[in-house]
């Protein structure tokens, strides 16, 4: 196969070529068993700006529909249509981030998360230089000291990352506000309980990368189906879940149970956190592979920085969390701490301007399918 | 998989062409234990041949199997195909591929190909006809895969120009691959490179002028040089020149590989007019899928081959998208206008038209009471009257997907010669025979049944051939 045209494009053209490519797999409906994107498209005659980005943010990028494409380059049509949808969806991050501005993090985001994690990782060790001597940042601390708090205290990282989270949580509800009316949704409606669960299953089970009924999985990265891209993304965001989970059980441990961090080894945190990342090492690796390795009638030279640098990120907040666990009573636990510390902020603050939100505007979609399914196709009578 | 092609071997058997029945012939043989090489004149990315454009494969069954409902007997499959054939059949070889659609879909899923649920808006082929996943594009792609790993040697791009026949059995083909000539021997020989389409000479040798208006919605690389070849070396042919698959498709549409896209469904829910805006048919004889492939002959019978299917507001929604936007306008007179046809002419027909429809109870899934009276040609379903705007009109052309003339075969698929005696090595399966069984009209889905039955006898039978 040939690559399609490869001009960066603004949302207003992308949105009229879509429209063009639209009407295209609208006559044709071949791929209607792939995943949900066909069903929802095939509900509609026209294809409004906000539908696309419905469409957009539905398409998993799993490439059946391309390799099935009787119209794929370099057929005069031109349709490809994975690749279409790819650049949408990098486009509507960019428009719906808030603030607004921020959006334009978007424009070169594997540089915007590069250079804020080395600004994060700079600020930590700043923070800890500038609150112990040297002698105490490399000294080895015992986990009976309350080490990580004697170097870093609990009251200084609660506040920089609290106040990092709330500002994250507003940041992604406000993109999330923004995008679900603009599909023309009631914010009501996302709470119905049957769509809503529908949703959350296929995003938790990854349904649309099954590649149809029999669910073998998708084209990717080459035309043979296969389970990886689903079975490393399951790393990666469970053990992402898992991490959280580790957090969370050590913020109740720490306010409720009054027991402070570092916890042994078989606690129910260090499990948790240890399970989750090795998870989130091999998961962004494999994603990392296999990407590297498709077919580049798919690639989208404009947002390889977005993906790879949030891989980037989640593999380097799990090895230095890792690396914690092991050298944390030696002297270069201080090291470690502000390392890992820091990426961890700066996943925190790129969450909103990352490949992270993909994650959300594509709940936002499922869910959206799950509730249009049910609804009547105006204008368009049933056989 | 692109090697030099290696012109010292004989291969058990060599296949001529690269679409479902060459696939079909080729994996068979390679089961059978045969070395097989594909030759396939198209390039990778349109390889394939008109299986590229398909979606389903029509198949008999006395109960539901797979995602097939209810039951679609021999008979009534047998009776289709009297009807849209006009009899112009051969009952025997039709009967073969009714019968082998019932017992070979397991062996296309062990090659990689799935089946789906009927597509939205084909609803009404759920009993008879088997969807792929992904298209027909999507199966060709399981078989090449499937084809690869067996060890089958493709070349693409690979053009047979002529073949070495000496009476009844084949030597050799000569074929030219990267700009050099060369020669693929074998002890048989499977033809299935379809038909001559894509020949728009040839098309104007047996339609004369009013084939330069023709579009061609199927693949570009089915020129019939080796069915010409045949017939020179004394085939038996099987229908006529001017027969083929032809549906009435958007007068926009490329010259060639429109493919299923190009149709425009919304004819039996207006009228159809001419470039003088005169009705020239029954738009509503049939349900739409039994009788959208009358509509290209019609269309090519009419003056400059153009016809303009023309709807109102009503209609708008009730039959699949058509790729291109219909042309639009708010009263009739501005439609003519935009149609480039006379307005007089065609308010005076849709006056005429609306006058002669009787009250009925308008539905579209059922042969429905809306008739037309004292009108001809009559519109004896579906009938409404034209006068909710805006209206909406799609020019249509004549669009060929195949055409059926053709080498005659018997039931082993073994090619015929013109003393009525079948050849020893010689095997034809798809397009290129498909006249055998439909000599006119057509019937969805039937495309991929005789490819697909034919081509497998063709391949097992080459196999025991050479194999004994």
């Amino acid at each position: 196969m040939y690559a399609a045209e490869d001009q960066p494009m603004s949302l207003d053209e992308l949105i009229e070529d879509a429209q063009r490519v639209l009407r295209v797999c609208n006559a044709c409906r071949y791929c209607e068993g792939y995943c949900a994107v066909f069903p929802a498209l095939a509900r509609r005659l026209e294809f409004t700006e906000n539908d696309i980005h419905y469409l957009g943010n539905l398409c998993h990028n799993c490439g059946s529909c391309l390799y099935a494409c009787q119209f794929a380059p370099p057929h005069e049509f031109q349709v490809n249509f994975p690749k279409l949808m790819a650049k949408v969806r990098g486009q509507t991050y960019r428009k719906y981030a808030w603030p607004g501005f921020l959006g334009a993090l978007y424009a070169k985001n594997g540089v915007a998360v590069s250079l804020i994690t080395a600004l994060s990782i700079g600020l930590l060790f700043l923070l800890a230089g500038a609150l112990n001597n040297p002698t105490a940042f490399f000294a080895a601390h015992s986990d009976a000291q309350g080490s990580f708090y004697a170097l870093m205290p609990h009251n200084l990282m609660v506040n920089v990352f609290g106040a990092v989270s709330v500002f994250v949580l507003i940041a992604l509800l406000m993109g999330f506000v923004r995008f679900w009316p603009y599909m023309g949704e009631d914010l009501a409606d996302f709470f119905r309980p049957r769509a809503l669960g529908e949703g959350v299953h296929d995003a938790l089970t990854l349904k649309n990368l099954g590649g149809g009924v029999e669910n073998e999985g998708c084209t990717y990265p080459a035309e043979q189906k296969s389970q990886a891209r689903r079975m490393f993304h399951h790393f990666t965001f469970y053990g992402f879940l898992l991490c959280f989970a580790a957090t969370s059980v050590a913020t109740v441990y720490h306010y409720m149970l009054d027991y402070p961090a570092p916890y042994p080894f078989w606690s129910l945190p260090v499990l948790l956190g240890t399970v989750g990342g090795i998870g989130l090492l091999i998961g962004p690796v494999g994603l990392l592979w296999i990407k590297h390795q498709r077919d580049p009638d798919f690639k989208v030279p404009e947002q390889t920085g977005m993906d790879a640098g949030f891989l980037v990120l989640l593999f380097m907040i799990s090895l230095t969390g890792l690396g914690l666990l092991i050298w944390r009573e030696t002297g270069a636990m201080g090291t470690w701490l502000a390392i890992h510390l820091g990426f961890v902020l700066a996943l925190f603050l790129t969450m909103p301007y990352g490949k992270f939100v993909h994650g959300m505007y594509r709940l936002a979609a499922l869910v959206r399918f799950h509730l249009e399914k049910r609804r009547p196709v105006p204008g368009l009578a049933s056989e | 998989m692109q090697a030099k092609p290696d012109i010292q071997k004989t291969y058990d058997l060599l296949v001529v062409g690269g679409g479902n029945a060459a696939l079909c012939a080729a994996l068979m043989a390679r089961e059978a234990g045969c070395s097989v090489l594909l030759l396939e004149s198209a390039p990778k990315p349109f390889r394939g041949g008109n299986s590229r454009h398909t979606r389903n494969l029509r198949c008999m069954h006395e109960q539901p199997q797979d995602m097939l409902t209810d039951a679609y007997p021999e008979e009534e499959y047998w009776q289709d195909l009297l009807k849209v054939t006009g009899g112009l059949t051969d009952e025997h070889l039709a009967r073969t591929v009714l019968k082998h659609t019932e017992t070979c879909r397991p062996w296309m899923y062990k090659h990689g190909v799935r089946f789906q649920p009927p597509l939205g808006g084909t609803l009404h082929l759920s009993r008879t006809n088997a969807f792929f996943l992904g298209g027909g594009k999507a199966l060709v792609n399981a078989y090449y895969h499937s084809a690869e790993q067996l060890g089958i040697d493709i070349f693409y791009e690979a053009k047979v120009s002529d073949l070495d026949i000496d009476g009844d059995t084949f030597r050799s083909a000569t074929f030219t691959y990267q700009g050099a000539e060369h020669q693929a021997r074998a002890k048989a020989v499977v033809l299935a490179c379809g038909g001559f389409q894509a020949n728009l000479e040839w098309l104007r040798e047996a339609w004369g002028p009013p084939a330069d208006n023709f579009l061609v919605r199927g693949t570009p690389y089915n020129r019939g040089d080796v069915l010409k070849v045949l017939i020179a070396k004394g085939a038996k042919t099987v229908s006529d020149a001017t027969q083929g698959h032809c549906v009435a498709i958007d007068a926009r549409s490329p010259t060639y590989d429109g493919g299923i896209i190009t149709r425009v469904d919304a004819v039996s829910l207006g009228i159809v007019v001419n470039k003088h805006a005169q009705r020239f048919y029954d738009e509503g004889e049939d349900f739409w899928p039994k009788r959208y492939a009358i509509w290209g002959r019609l269309v090519a019978g009419q003056p400059d081959q153009i016809g303009y299917s023309i709807i109102d507001a009503k209609a708008m929604g009730r039959f699949m998208p058509p790729v291109y936007p219909p042309i639009r306008a708010n009263s009739l007179r501005d439609l003519a206008t935009k149609l480039e046809i006379s307005p007089d002419a065609l308010e005076k027909t849709v006056a005429e038209f609306n006058a002669a429809v009787r009250p009925g109870t308008f539905d579209h899934t059922i042969q429905d009471d809306c008739v037309t009276e004292g009108i001809t040609p009559a519109k004896t379903h579906w009938a409404l009257k034209l006068d909710t705007p805006p209206f909406f009109g799609y020019p249509l052309r004549p669009g060929i997907t195949f055409t059926y003339l053709g080498v005659t075969v018997d039931d082993r698929a073994r090619m015929i010669l013109q003393d009525d005696k079948p050849c020893k090595n010689i095997f034809a399966a798809g397009e290129i025979m498909a006249g055998n069984v439909l000599g006119k009209g057509y019937l969805a889905g039937i495309g991929m049944s005789i490819g697909t039955t034919f081509g497998r006898i063709a391949g097992e039978e080459a196999a025991k051939h050479v194999r004994g």
